[in-house]
């Protein structure tokens, strides 16, 4: 029987040809929930209330593969295991595919084009606003996630990337605003986010204790204080 | 056979036999409260092994109250329910129901009354003939229902309790009951749920108590055995499996005022013109289209203005919604 230990598991290094595979099998794992969708709406199977059952689940996918995304950072800090960062930006792009379907759900099948209503419903009500406000966010990281991006941004990039965190924090904003009384599904993954940044913070604040010089410098100079990067 | 490397197994770390073998069980078990505790957005479709049994009800008068009206389906309306007893998705309440008894049962009845009493069940189906009343019933959440209930006007309840001159308002209160009601294990609401009327209100002829719909009996989901259906106000107004009737000189706290004061207020009416803080009230979603079916405008006491308008004539329903 084929069967992983824990030492090879981490020092598990694909090859290009196997990463091109699991990138494959990552797509349609994250396609699964729309192809869900479909598959239910075929059965007549979407609830008494279709339009907000969809409407719900395109946004909680939404959250969950955003919380994915940050986790493949923290895993690497974790365990070594490096190569699932190579998921990354398709995972961030499919947040943006589902978060743009939760959007267009609610202008057209929701609100069915009335921008008068729409317009009022986004200024009005703080809980439209912050989730409006993610998916705006969101448009320029989608735009510079490809290689030519990368390249000419430089450190720049790493900085617009950072508006993730902020991405993040007014999604769940938005679904914290959204339920009624019940506040278990939004806690769950509020508790997961903090967890995520936790072990990022942690790592940041451990790198830069490791570089702070043990010994004032003789000269009475201190060395330049190295400013904490921010890994994304 | 020459063992010739010890094991780096520890005996503590091998799987029993019994639990080995029922593997797959174990593994079935485990993915069923995955599923059965993600929220509603996610994978809340649920089998409903058990089928609670329907009873027909038999006699009641047919009333001309929304005869234009179309019915939406019965199975919509025994599976998209607000009862945070049995859960706060709206797919809860129907599988988590089943084990509900709503039988015997009896209502207390006390407060300013001429003498507090209780009355079965049965008792209360004899008060008045049964009438069928055909009601628009809208959800503060945004989506409507059309419903066939089967019920008594609850003034003749109200004159049977004898209620004195010192009771100004009615409150109703529903059954809290941890065995067979798994949401009254979360503090969500300050349970027991309770809701009230002023008494004008309560004796308004649309008023009444429910006890069945589609010439049923009243499913447990939809809050058997008796619950209230006021039609000009928000549903939660109506309280369901009500225990207790209490008449009161003072405005009673209720479950939701409790819950959130400044979105849920002792009146809820339904309004187009008062906005819920964080949502539109002008339009409301009827249950039973398809994805492409758009909302409808929502109207003013949900269409029942004429009936009840001048209950309110005097009074600011933007502060008293």
């Amino acid at each position: 029987m084929f069967m992983l230990s824990k030492s090879s598991l981490i020092k598990f290094n694909p090859t290009k040809k196997q990463i091109l595979a699991i990138k494959a099998a990552f797509f349609l794992v994250a396609l699964t929930p729309l192809i869900r969708l479909f598959v239910l709406g075929f059965q007549e199977n979407l609830t008494a209330n279709p339009i907000e059952f969809v409407e719900r689940s395109l946004g909680t996918w939404a959250i969950i593969i955003l919380l994915v995304t940050l986790s493949l950072t923290p895993l690497r800090q974790l365990t070594n295991i490096s190569w699932p960062i190579q998921l990354r930006r398709m995972a961030g792009l499919f947040m943006f595919f589902y978060a743009c379907l939760h959007f267009a759900t609610y202008i057209w099948l929701d609100k069915t084009f009335e921008w008068a209503e729409i317009t009022k419903d986004i200024i009005k009500h703080p809980w439209v606003l912050v989730g409006f406000s993610a998916l705006i966010l969101t448009i320029p990281l989608a735009v510079t996630s490809n290689n030519f991006m990368i390249r000419r941004l430089k450190q720049n990039w790493k900085k617009l990337h950072q508006l993730v965190y902020l991405i993040a924090i007014f999604g769940l904003l938005h679904f914290w605003w959204l339920v009624k009384k019940d506040y278990r599904e939004p806690l769950l993954y509020t508790i997961i986010l903090v967890l995520l940044l936790s072990v990022r913070f942690y790592f940041m604040y451990k790198r830069y204790a490791s570089k702070k010089p043990a010994i004032p410098l003789k000269s009475g100079i201190t060395e330049p204080a190295i400013s904490p990067r921010i890994e994304c | 056979m020459l063992i010739r490397y010890r094991s780096d197994v520890l005996p503590s770390e091998i799987t029993p036999k019994s639990v080995f073998d029922n593997r797959r069980d174990f593994l079935k078990a485990a993915g069923f409260t995955v599923v059965a505790s993600l929220g509603s957005g996610l994978l809340a479709r649920q089998a409903q092994a058990l089928v609670p049994k329907r009873t027909k009800i038999t006699s009641f008068n047919k009333t001309a109250y929304g005869a234009e009206e179309k019915l939406t389906k019965f199975e919509e309306i025994t599976t998209y329910n607000n009862y945070y007893e049995f859960g706060t998705s709206k797919s809860d309440p129907a599988p988590e129901s089943v084990l509900f008894k709503p039988r015997p049962w009896s209502v207390s009845i006390e407060g300013h009354v001429k003498k507090a009493k209780t009355v079965s069940i049965e008792d209360i189906f004899k008060i008045a003939p049964l009438e069928e009343r055909i009601y628009r019933m809208r959800c503060v959440e945004g989506w409507s229902m059309v419903i066939p209930w089967v019920g008594l006007p609850l003034a003749n309840l109200i004159k049977y309790a004898e209620p004195t001159g010192n009771a100004k308002y009615i409150e109703f209160i529903s059954i809290a009951d941890q065995a067979t009601m798994p949401g009254v294990r979360v503090p969500i609401l300050d349970w027991p749920y309770n809701e009230a009327l002023r008494l004008d209100e309560a004796m308004n002829p649309l008023t009444i108590m429910a006890v069945g719909l589609y010439g049923e009996v009243l499913p447990n989901q939809n809050g058997a055995p008796m619950r209230l259906v006021v039609p000009w106000k928000y549903g939660f107004k109506g309280a369901k499996s009500i225990v207790k009737i209490r008449f009161t000189d003072k405005m009673p706290q209720t479950s939701w005022m409790k819950a959130g004061p400044n979105e849920y207020g002792f009146y809820a009416n339904v309004n187009p013109t008062v906005e819920h803080p964080r949502w539109s009230q002008s339009s409301e979603r009827r249950i039973g289209g398809g994805l492409f079916t758009p909302r409808i405008k929502t109207q003013m006491f949900n269409g029942y203005e004429k009936e009840v308008g001048q209950l309110y004539s005097g009074l600011d329903l933007r502060k008293n919604f």
